[in-house]
């Protein structure tokens, strides 16, 4: 069942392209008006890049949140889904899984491309690459887990973000610091471990924890 | 064994028994409040290095302490409600929120006042100030989820299920100090003893006691005015109001 679901996800966001790629384009477009805010100059942008690209790919993401779980809820799946005697887990995986793979992985390469633009050096870039590669599925693990709280409320999409930015923060931290690591040459291990362990934590409890939010949001 | 814990879950008993602690420990914390700023205002010689400015400490440091400790306390009122379907644990957890946001806000703010003449700075972004500051978002936003449902219960089973995945967030704060090096100097209290000498400690302690016993006063006020708000349709409640 894991499989026919992955396969739902893709073939839905298939079908509908636009809202796909918009968390990719909001990135692609947000990361154009930093060098213009702030200033063309190599370098002022090359420290910036890392942080600036983390953020907005942090941000990308909360954008395409709600659409994790809102299409499903308006016309009913989402409670079919609640009844099925699969594991709900499973099921929530395969939705991050699918959501991750159409906006998170593309924001991944996504990144490379930015990071040229913005003068970060090779050696950063593959830094980056790997830190969001590890980054981007704990954030969709997190946002999901917000997505099934929330999914019944009618001003989700204000209340989100609140509760989304400070189980996120850590994630950033990390990751920025250990892209600015590799980038000044300092060796990185200890933070694209840490940023390892929490996705590893995140892959193993998360989606329980969404399935019993998501369970609690449907009980009334 | 159990029964005393299942008869807290009762909202009169619960009520009840608020309403009889409340006053013992408001006098507590008068006692020890008065004890501690005495002894660290007036009792405690100046820092050799910093003077008199160090005595901020005596409500930076507790304020600090309790902004974790109030948090862990609504991380385990969660788990308690969630597992043993208690709703008066989730009235705990919701009561408690706002005062330790105070104790988070306190604990950043003052601080900042004591950073700025000891590193020239108000705010440095280390990992324990911005840890600290996460807290307070986390506070901020749970008391947002457990508010936002019209039905009050999937506001309280959802909140829980956030204030145990932020909970995560504590050893970070805890830990930051030696994990990284930062601008924060580390601890000074750990249980194998201390640093400071006695005439500066023991206003700390007191004061560490102080402001728990304030804490709990508070909570209990506040707990007494939110069992009344879930329950103002029992029968009990009528009884209470025609007194």
């Amino acid at each position: 069942m894991f499989t026919e679901l992955l396969r739902r996800e893709l073939l839905l966001a298939w079908r509908r392209p636009g809202e796909a790629l918009t968390p990719l384009m909001f990135f692609l477009v947000t990361s154009m008006l930093f060098p213009l805010g702030l200033s063309p100059s190599p370098d002022l942008l090359r420290p910036l890049a890392p942080g600036i690209i983390w953020v907005i790919a942090f941000l990308a993401g909360m954008l395409g949140l709600q659409g994790l779980f809102r299409a499903d809820h308006e016309d009913g799946t989402l409670e079919q889904l609640l009844l099925t005697p699969r594991p709900l887990t499973l099921v929530i995986l395969a939705k991050a899984l699918g959501h991750w793979l159409v906006t998170g992985l593309p924001i991944v390469f996504g990144a490379a491309l930015v990071a040229d633009m913005l003068f970060m050096p090779a050696r950063g870039i593959a830094a980056l690459v790997a830190g969001l590669a590890l980054g981007t599925p704990l954030l969709t693990l997190l946002g999901t887990l917000v997505a099934a709280l929330t999914v019944t409320l009618r001003q989700a999409a204000v209340l989100a973000p609140v509760l989304i930015l400070p189980l996120a923060t850590p994630v950033l931290i990390f990751g920025a610091h250990s892209t600015t690591l590799v980038m000044n040459g300092q060796p990185a291990g200890q933070a694209f471990a840490a940023l390892a362990a929490l996705l590893i934590l995140g892959i193993s409890l998360l989606p329980a924890a969404a399935a019993l939010a998501l369970r609690i949001s449907h009980e009334s | 064994m159990f029964t005393w814990f299942h008869k807290l879950g009762s909202p009169p008993l619960l009520y009840r028994l608020a309403t009889r602690v409340s006053p013992w420990f408001m006098a507590l914390t008068l006692i020890l409040i008065v004890a501690g700023l005495v002894g660290g205002l007036v009792l405690a010689p100046p820092d050799y290095q910093q003077g008199d400015g160090f005595r901020i400490i005596y409500v930076h440091v507790p304020s600090a302490i309790l902004s974790l400790m109030v948090f862990a306390l609504m991380a385990g009122a969660s788990a308690v409600g969630l597992i043993w379907r208690l709703r008066m644990a989730h009235a705990v957890t919701i009561a408690a929120a706002p005062i330790g946001a105070a104790f988070t806000f306190l604990a950043l703010v003052t601080g900042s006042l004591w950073g700025k003449p000891m590193w020239g700075t108000y705010w440095v972004w280390d990992a324990r100030l911005t840890s600290e500051l996460v807290l307070l978002f986390l506070y901020f936003g749970a008391i947002a989820i457990i508010r936002a449902f019209s039905d009050q219960r999937t506001g309280d089973r959802a909140g829980a299920v956030f204030v145990l995945v932020g909970a995560v967030d504590l050893p970070i704060i805890h830990y930051s100090v030696q994990w990284w090096a930062t601008l924060h100097q580390g601890a000074t209290l750990k249980l194998s003893g201390s640093n400071m000498p006695t005439s500066m400690l023991w206003p700390l302690l007191t004061m560490m006691a102080a402001f728990t016993c304030y804490f709990i006063w508070l909570l209990v006020l506040r707990l007494r005015a939110e069992i009344l708000r879930r329950e103002w349709r029992a029968s009990w409640v009528e009884r209470l109001s025609a007194e």
